[in-house]
């Protein structure tokens, strides 16, 4: 049903918004004694997609809040194309929003709901049904314009909330995890397509989730924000590849995280005796190189697809098999080593690696390119 | 300098506009509170001011009222009379709602509208179909002469039993929609578990839902108990010399003697002790919600 | 005795019976709640046959049926004159309690104030005290100000009544009322003026429109304060019916009620039915 109406692959005909900059600056923002967002500076690029990535409380959507206009910083500003717009109240910001559940006007045409932001800037009425009919259309609405939101279905008022939000071409689009209420199956979809209707409209798009997989879907660049402050911004590769410090590493992606003394620290390769006295290796991590001497106490990160399972004979950190789970086009290995955590392992099914038995004793290498130290 | 006065700009029209500056907050509630002070709180305020006031602090009144035993035998029947009330509508209230809350859709409809159209009609109209109804030649005594139960009209109007059945009539719907809400709410799967469980039909009614509805009773109760006290008209109009209560002695006490120390001295009694049972049914409603969180 | 059949099978020698006896029992149970729907209902009922006697006397059921009490009633100039003045009084006092109801509502659930708690109980205050206390009161010092019988007076009186229920019914609008749509309508451009006239009050207009019905039943149902208030040239449709009910028991009384009664479940049945319908469509 809702696959006829997708959006259009096809925008040739779409007019592209010049997207527009947004810079937070030494944001600072609290409730009485709780700090909701601590000294946040970000700036985003013309037609970027950045992700504002972290766990419910995080201040990810305070911070979105202070660049609609709806909550104002403490300390610091937010600039839309180089303008102060700290003390601009919402209505004049020209940015677009998409709220968690649409927030579509009940008693008002989808027709009306999309015209709304044209009539609140004096357009013709003659313009305003032609332009938001042209935005229906887009999103994939045509001749849904004279029902009532109640009328449709959770996805398609997700599509009349965007059809809203982009009609008045507003070069920032704000969104506020719009797509937490839909099925698995719809979500994905319409993560692809809002991804495609940003890329051909190149508007500045903030979008924010708590769904890891979400943002490395969409974004062009993840800011992971934890009790609000920011831990990390990059692509999505950078992010998984060299995250900043464990929360992101356990944040994005599985990670196993075990602690353990440095023994030697020589440029990009570092030893590290773990709690249960196994010495193995690592590549320090950005921030470990500046602060990190011999004998302090370090994480090592690994992730659960990087660890290589080896017969107990070769030698390196030893392991038994504690459960073997079949996860379709992986097999997952959890194996205890001495006093550490559980250690999860990855492998494909279709690999020619070694498959131990639930009991096995194995040992686990690693390439030290792929275990960060903290 | 600048930077404070900045500052004082900024509390008084707050660019956060979740919610009005106080301000405009005041402005909007300004004309209400100004009115009803002048117009509800101003007056009442008056009348118990000369209950006390007379021309110096007395409480001659009240002490009179404590002293007369006619007026303490007002005070014993209004109270009595609300007991009355308060109980027959609770034993005809709580079967209709547990009706009610079994019901769906158009069933569940008309019986709202059972219980909603006599709150729409008013007190007045209500009274006067008593009267039909009761009168020495009414219908319920045309009724019972024709079935042959009775020789002579019995003397149904104008005394306690008349003022009694109007008030339950008039009553019974503030006992019904508390209960219905308290039964409505008690999840489906409560009476099925503790059938599942070997409890009979009389037991899950007893040791669940019954207890469970204990809440909207009590509001119920105390709703209907605070209403009768106040009671004017139906025991104006239904009833007789004989069933004068506290709101109805009050009246007399101005239109008919204007002696306002001591109408304000009931008054005082009369608002003292609804009060009273506000602050208990708001402590019950308050420990009701604790308890739902 | 069908049940008997049906449950047969399924189970033990006792079952049959004990379904019987559950069986009469609902039936029981039933009958008993129609009778006190019956109650409930009876004496609203009961007065409309009442209206078209035919004799002097009130009587029930009537022997026989003519119109003439209602040709009385628009006959006679009093019922008239006392009809049109409570009509003149609830629509005043129905402006009065939602215009100042919904402004009082959007300061206590949105504003930002010094001593909110103890506005709130002033306006809610009049719930509480008991009407003949207010009645007695007003009628002390309406009298100084020389406001008795006059229409000030009755409107002031009864919007002191009407307005908690406007205050309370708006607040609920309020606090149902889903707070992104008004930051949505900023977002896209609405200043806070435009915001509330373009989403918020289009959607507290169930509310304010139930709000107006209840107070203008309500006023034009008001009794107490309206029999203390009234004059002997100045009264109210109640005060009028108060009289005629006390003094003599003349069918048009009957005939007021059922045009009161028809005029009530009209206005709330619409309402309902509306508010039903709004609720249905506000349902995303």
């Amino acid at each position: 049903m809702t696959a006829a109406h997708a959006i259009h692959e096809d925008y040739s005909g779409l007019q592209r918004i010049r997207g527009g900059t947004v810079s937070v600056e030494g944001i600072v923002k609290r409730y009485g004694s709780f700090t909701a967002v601590t000294d946040v500076s970000l700036s985003i690029g013309r037609g970027e997609f950045v992700a504002l990535l972290g766990p419910s409380g995080s201040g990810k959507t305070t911070l979105l809040m202070m660049i609609a206009g709806f909550e104002h910083p403490d300390h610091g500003a937010v600039c839309i194309d180089g303008v102060d717009v700290s003390r601009m109240p919402p209505h004049r910001r020209d940015v677009g929003m998409v709220f968690q559940k649409y927030a579509l006007f009940p008693h008002m045409t989808i027709l009306d709901n999309v015209a709304f932001p044209l009539r609140m800037r004096g357009v013709a009425a003659g313009e305003r049904r032609l332009k938001a009919l042209d935005a229906l259309h887009v999103v994939g609405l045509d001749g849904m314009h004279t029902r009532l939101p109640s009328q449709l279905s959770g996805g398609q008022q997700q599509r009349v909330a965007l059809a809203r939000a982009i009609v008045y071409r507003p070069p920032v689009l704000l969104m506020d995890e719009p797509l937490g209420a839909l099925d698995k199956k719809l979500r994905e979809r319409m993560q692809i397509e809002i991804k495609h209707l940003q890329e051909s409209l190149g508007a500045t798009v903030i979008y924010v989730t708590h769904d890891q997989e979400e943002a490395l879907t969409m974004a062009d660049r993840i800011a992971v924000m934890n009790h609000g402050q920011l831990e990390q911004v990059g692509t999505p590769a950078e992010l998984y590849e060299r995250p900043a410090n464990p929360f992101v590493a356990s944040f994005i992606g599985e990670t196993n995280l075990m602690d353990g003394e440095l023994l030697a620290a020589a440029d990009e390769d570092w030893a590290v005796r773990l709690v249960d006295g196994t010495v193995v290796r690592g590549t320090p991590a950005a921030a470990a190189r500046r602060g990190a001497a011999v004998t302090s106490r370090v994480r090592l990160a690994v992730r659960p697809e990087r660890i290589v399972l080896a017969p107990a004979e070769v030698g390196g950190m030893a392991a038994t098999v504690t459960d073997v789970i079949y996860a379709g086009p992986t097999r997952i290995y959890l194996l205890r080593s001495g006093s550490l955590p559980e250690i999860t392992v990855r492998v494909p099914v279709q690999s020619d690696a070694l498959k131990p038995a639930r009991g096995e004793a194995v040992s686990l290498t690693w390439d030290s390119a792929n275990a960060l130290v903290y | 300098m600048t930077a404070s006065l900045k500052r004082l700009a900024a509390t008084l029209w707050r660019p956060d506009w979740r919610g009005f500056s106080a301000p405009l907050s005041l402005l909007l509630v300004g004309p209400l509170v100004i009115g009803l002070c002048v117009a509800f709180i101003l007056p009442v305020g008056r009348l118990l001011e000369v209950s006390v006031w007379n021309p110096d602090f007395t409480i001659a009144e009240l002490v009179r009222i404590a002293e007369t035993p006619l007026y303490l035998r007002i005070l014993g029947r209004t109270f009595l009379l609300g007991a009355v009330v308060t109980i027959l509508t609770l034993v005809l209230a709580y079967p209709v709602a547990f009706l009610m809350a079994r019901l769906t859709g158009w069933r569940l409809a008309l019986a709202a509208a059972c219980v909603m159209v006599p709150l729409w009609t008013s007190v007045l109209v209500r009274s006067y179909a008593w009267i039909i109804i009761l009168q020495r030649n009414g219908l319920l005594n045309s009724m019972l002469k024709s079935l042959g139960l009775i020789d002579a009209p019995l003397p149904l109007l104008y005394n306690e039993l008349s003022v009694a059945i109007a008030m339950t009539h008039v009553l019974l719907p503030y006992m019904i929609l508390p209960i219905w809400a308290a039964l409505r709410t008690i999840p489906r799967e409560l009476p099925l578990a503790a059938q599942s469980l070997g409890a009979n039909a009389v037991r899950v009614f007893l040791l669940v839902v019954l207890p469970l509805s204990l809440p909207g009773v009590a509001s119920g109760v105390l709703m209907v108990f605070i209403l009768s006290l106040g009671f004017y008209v139906t025991p104006a109009l239904v009833g007789g010399p004989e069933t004068l209560m506290i709101a109805t002695l009050i009246g007399q006490q101005t239109t008919e003697l204007l002696n306002w120390p001591f109408a304000g001295a009931l008054a005082a009694l009369l608002l003292g002790i609804t009060l009273l049972l506000v602050a208990v049914f708001n402590r019950f409603l308050g420990l009701d919600k604790k308890a739902a969180s | 005795m069908t049940s008997h059949a049906q449950s047969a099978p399924t189970a033990n020698a006792t079952a049959p019976r004990l379904n019987l006896s559950k069986h009469l029992g609902n039936a029981l149970f039933k009958g008993v709640c129609g009778l006190i729907f019956l109650f409930l209902l009876l004496p609203t009922v009961i007065v409309m046959p009442a209206s078209f006697s035919a004799t002097q006397y009130l009587s029930f059921p009537p022997s026989q049926w003519s119109l003439r009490w209602y040709v009385a009633y628009f006959q006679d100039p009093e019922w008239i004159a006392a009809t049109l003045f409570s009509l003149k009084v609830a629509g005043l006092t129905t402006v009065a309690a939602v215009v100042l109801g919904t402004m009082g509502a959007l300061a206590l659930m949105r504003g930002r104030m010094p001593l909110k708690g103890a506005m709130r109980a002033v306006v809610l205050a009049p719930m509480i005290v008991p009407h003949i206390v207010i009645a007695v009161a007003m009628y002390m010092v309406y009298m100084k100000w020389n406001l008795l019988g006059s229409l000030t007076g009755f409107v002031l009186a009864h919007t002191v009544v009407c307005v908690p229920f406007v205050v309370i019914n708006v607040s609920a609008g309020l606090q149902k009322m889903d707070p992104s749509l008004e930051m949505a309508a900023a977002s896209l451009g609405a200043n806070r003026l435009r915001a509330f006239r373009h989403v918020t009050l289009p959607l507290l207009g169930p509310s304010m429109a139930t709000s107006a019905a209840f107070a203008f039943i309500t006023s034009l149902d008001e009794a107490v304060i309206s029999y203390f208030l009234s004059s002997s040239t100045e009264k109210t449709l109640t005060r009028k019916m108060f009289e005629d009910i006390d003094f003599d028991l003349s069918p048009t009384i009957a005939v007021v009620s059922t045009l009161i009664i028809v005029v009530s479940v009209l206005l709330m049945g619409t309402i309902e039915g509306l508010r039903a319908r709004a609720a249905r469509r506000a349902k995303v």
